[in-house]
């Protein structure tokens, strides 16, 4: 079929892509202990804290950026990237928000005054460097779960700050982690007490709104022991020419019989047809299943960002934990991503399951790199890994990268992997039904998605076949 | 008698390769014609090129369907027009739920004809009825779209789509291959139930095992990109008794 026909139904606009026009206090570009020191103040940290951001930043100085990921990029000077941004106006109440802010999330689908904010969802609700304003907080307490600003959770429950920040992802796990864990912003963090089966779906939606500066957030979920969460995460950025940073770190911990359901939709702004511009997404997210009957499970719809690198991974300690990642990755324009996952299987009976969806289009590279480790004492572990990759054209790329390594001979794996073209034999096929063309790209993509779009909650299942939608089909009517 | 499909001096290219080298056929309203041919003749290129597939690029003649040119249209506008293709070997489309692509399908169309759309509840009582009708099994209307379906399931679900489409020009490409009795019977009685006297089908194929079931008003002997014969009912025996070779010496 017609080449350029192809490209107009997969070459989608962005449509999150306006500036909240408000003030706001950014820091002059530059990396140093004073500008640690500065952010750590403007945070009101205890000295704990400033000490070991400043610890991560002079190991960081010393490490060196990775380079391995199947992806290229211009040479990223840390030095003229503003490390804090937050909008003038202080807001500790609803009343305090900035009403442009509250407009701006009104236009993003998320509502944050009280009479209007989404049904049994509880939204933090993060700009640049800080967290503006987070919803049902209250009601939340009345059930022990706390729900906050990581910031807050610093200065308010330092405890467990202490005993559970970097204990999943260490400070220096990777250059991007040890850059995070100096000048890390905002994010949010949940506390779920034994036994407690959070009553509402958690969110945090995270934007970039000012120029040239990077965002550091950090999250921090603790699901005690037979608890059970469900959280979301969202992200949007303005359109803008220049590329900006975003390096978050994510931690997980399910103690014994406790589940972690972790969705993310990823839709940073993407760059131009060139590469020019967009979002480089670095993130380190990892889980640990650390007590028995444990279960972490991530679930993520890439379509954003012009770099991804990105492994959401589980840590299977307790015996017989369970271990999922669910993914579908869109790479068109000239987007590149390299994302998969690590299981790493410690306890016995542990198993993981990896279902990754890689879609491209247009000059879009998309690299699926998944490790499955099996340590000697996981006897009885197994994993299934499914790697499906979907070409629309013929620039774009797909790319897998499998890693097992097992030190248990009675450890199960199975791996499956298959890379298809959207055939000109399917096209034709429904548009012989008299299905438009684009309806019919539109439905090859989503049911090479149902796999992965049926494990998110459903009120983000709606939100991400949209999302994959616009992406993929933005010009279309 | 009118027409339903007139197709004039038609040279179609698969390629570089020139398949139909000035073809002429006209297709009776309310009549079934058979095409039947040695393989390579270019049988198949005649259904693409009525269909408007990717494949095929005319270099020259017409395609008039109810008396209008259509060899412009994009496939799906033939499709919402009422052109029918029975594929030979029908694609599996993972994750694509026969149902929900069949119900666009069928609404695309009403849509088209100014018609209101079935709601799902409308649609599925009506395409299960008719697929008990064809002998399918129930679960296979849940299932994505043809896939891990047996030949036969594929032939009777391209027959399910036919009757709920209800389409007025009728292309079976080859549908009697690989079929066994039962579904040869099931796809047959699919036709035939709509065989209204308004309607109008073009039977592709290399046998006559389809046309003991479903009875050709006339024949059409393809070979070498031309329509070379045409005849009643009564040159199927002849082709089977004496083959092609015998009609080009003829």
């Amino acid at each position: 079929m017609a080449q350029k026909e192809l490209e107009k139904a997969v070459s989608g606009e962005y449509k999150l892509g306006f500036e909240i026009d408000i003030e706001q206090d950014t820091l002059p570009p530059g990396l140093n202990d004073e500008i640690v020191r500065f952010i750590s103040k403007k945070k009101n940290e205890p000295d704990w804290m400033t000490k070991l951001r400043l610890t991560a930043l002079h190991k960081w100085k010393k490490m060196q950026e990775p380079h391995w990921a199947h992806v290229s990029y211009e040479p990223i000077d840390y030095q003229s990237i503003s490390y804090f941004s937050a909008p003038k106006q202080g807001a500790s109440s609803l009343d305090e928000v900035d009403p442009k802010i509250l407009e701006a999330y009104k236009k993003l689908g998320i509502p944050l005054d009280e009479q209007k904010q989404l049904q049994g969802v509880a939204v933090d609700a993060v700009i640049d460097s800080v967290s503006v304003k987070t919803t049902f907080s209250e009601e939340l307490k009345k059930h022990g779960i706390i729900f906050c600003s990581i910031s807050e959770a610093i200065q308010d429950y330092p405890e467990l700050i202490k005993k559970y920040m970097f204990s999943v992802v260490p400070m220096t796990d990777n250059y991007f982690a040890a850059l995070n864990s100096a000048v890390f912003t905002d994010g949010t963090f949940v506390y779920i007490p034994k036994g407690v089966r959070c009553p509402m779906e958690l969110s945090t939606y995270f934007r970039i709104n000012a120029l040239n500066t990077g965002q550091f957030e950090r999250t921090l979920i603790v699901a005690d022991e037979g608890s059970y969460v469900s959280y979301n995460e969202g992200c949007s950025a303005p359109m803008r020419d220049e590329s900006q940073l975003h390096a978050a770190v994510v931690e997980l911990i399910a103690m014994k019989d406790a589940e972690i359901k972790y969705s993310t939709i990823q839709n940073w702004y993407p760059g131009d047809e060139e590469g020019k511009g967009g979002i480089y997404n670095f993130v380190t997210k990892r889980g640990l299943c650390k007590g028995d009957n444990s279960k972490i499970s991530w679930t993520q719809v890439e379509t954003g960002s012009v770099i991804t690198w990105k492994y959401p991974s589980c840590i299977l300690q307790g015996n017989n934990s369970v271990g999922e990642f669910y993914s579908v990755a869109v790479t068109t324009l000239a987007q590149q991503a390299d994302t998969g996952t690590k299981m790493i299987h410690l306890g016995k009976n542990t198993s993981s399951t990896i279902i990754s969806k890689g879609i491209s289009a247009m000059r879009g590279q998309n690299s699926y790199r998944g490790l499955v480790k099996m340590a000697a004492k996981a006897e009885g572990a197994r994993n299934y890994s499914e790697c499906d990759s979907l070409l629309i054209g013929s620039e774009c790329g797909a790319h897998t990268f499998p890693y097992l390594e097992s030190k248990n001979a009675h450890a199960k794996v199975e791996h499956e992997a298959t890379t298809t073209k959207i055939s000109d034999e399917q096209l034709f096929y429904l548009r012989q039904r008299g299905i438009s063309e684009e309806d019919a790209v539109s439905m090859i993509v989503h049911g090479f998605c149902k796999e992965v779009f049926n494990k998110l909650p459903m009120e983000y299942a709606v939100e991400a076949k949209a999302l994959l939608e616009l992406t993929l089909e933005g010009s279309v009517g | 008698m009118s027409n339903m499909v007139e197709i004039k001096n038609l040279h179609v290219n698969i390629g570089e390769k020139n398949i139909l080298k000035g073809l002429n056929l006209a297709l009776e309203v309310g009549k079934v014609h058979v095409i039947m041919g040695p393989n390579g003749a270019g049988k198949s290129t005649l259904s693409k090129a009525i269909v408007g597939h990717y494949d095929i690029t005319v270099r020259e003649g017409d395609i008039l369907y109810k008396g209008e040119n259509i060899i412009d249209e994009e496939p799906e506008i033939r499709a919402l027009k009422g052109i029918f293709l029975s594929f030979q070997n029908p694609v599996e489309v993972p994750g694509v739920s026969n149902a929900y692509f069949l119900r666009t399908a069928v609404n695309a169309k009403r849509v088209f004809e100014g018609k209101e759309e079935l709601n799902a509840a409308e649609f599925l009582r009506e395409a299960k009825a008719l697929a008990t009708e064809l002998g399918m099994k129930p679960e296979l209307i849940a299932r994505s779209l043809n896939e891990g379906f047996s030949g036969g399931e594929k032939k009777r679900n391209e027959t399910l789509q036919m009757l709920m489409l209800e389409p007025n020009f009728i292309i079976l490409d080859e549908i009697d291959s690989g079929l066994d009795i039962d579904a040869l019977r099931a796809v047959s009685e699919g036709i035939n139930k709509i065989k209204d006297g308004k309607r109008t089908f073009l039977i592709i194929t290399h046998y006559s095992r389809i046309l003991d079931y479903v009875k050709p008003d006339y024949v059409h002997v393809l070979k070498d990109g031309q329509i070379v014969k045409t005849a009643g009912p009564e040159l199927v025996a002849e082709l089977e008794e004496k083959g092609y070779t015998t009609l080009e010496e003829s």
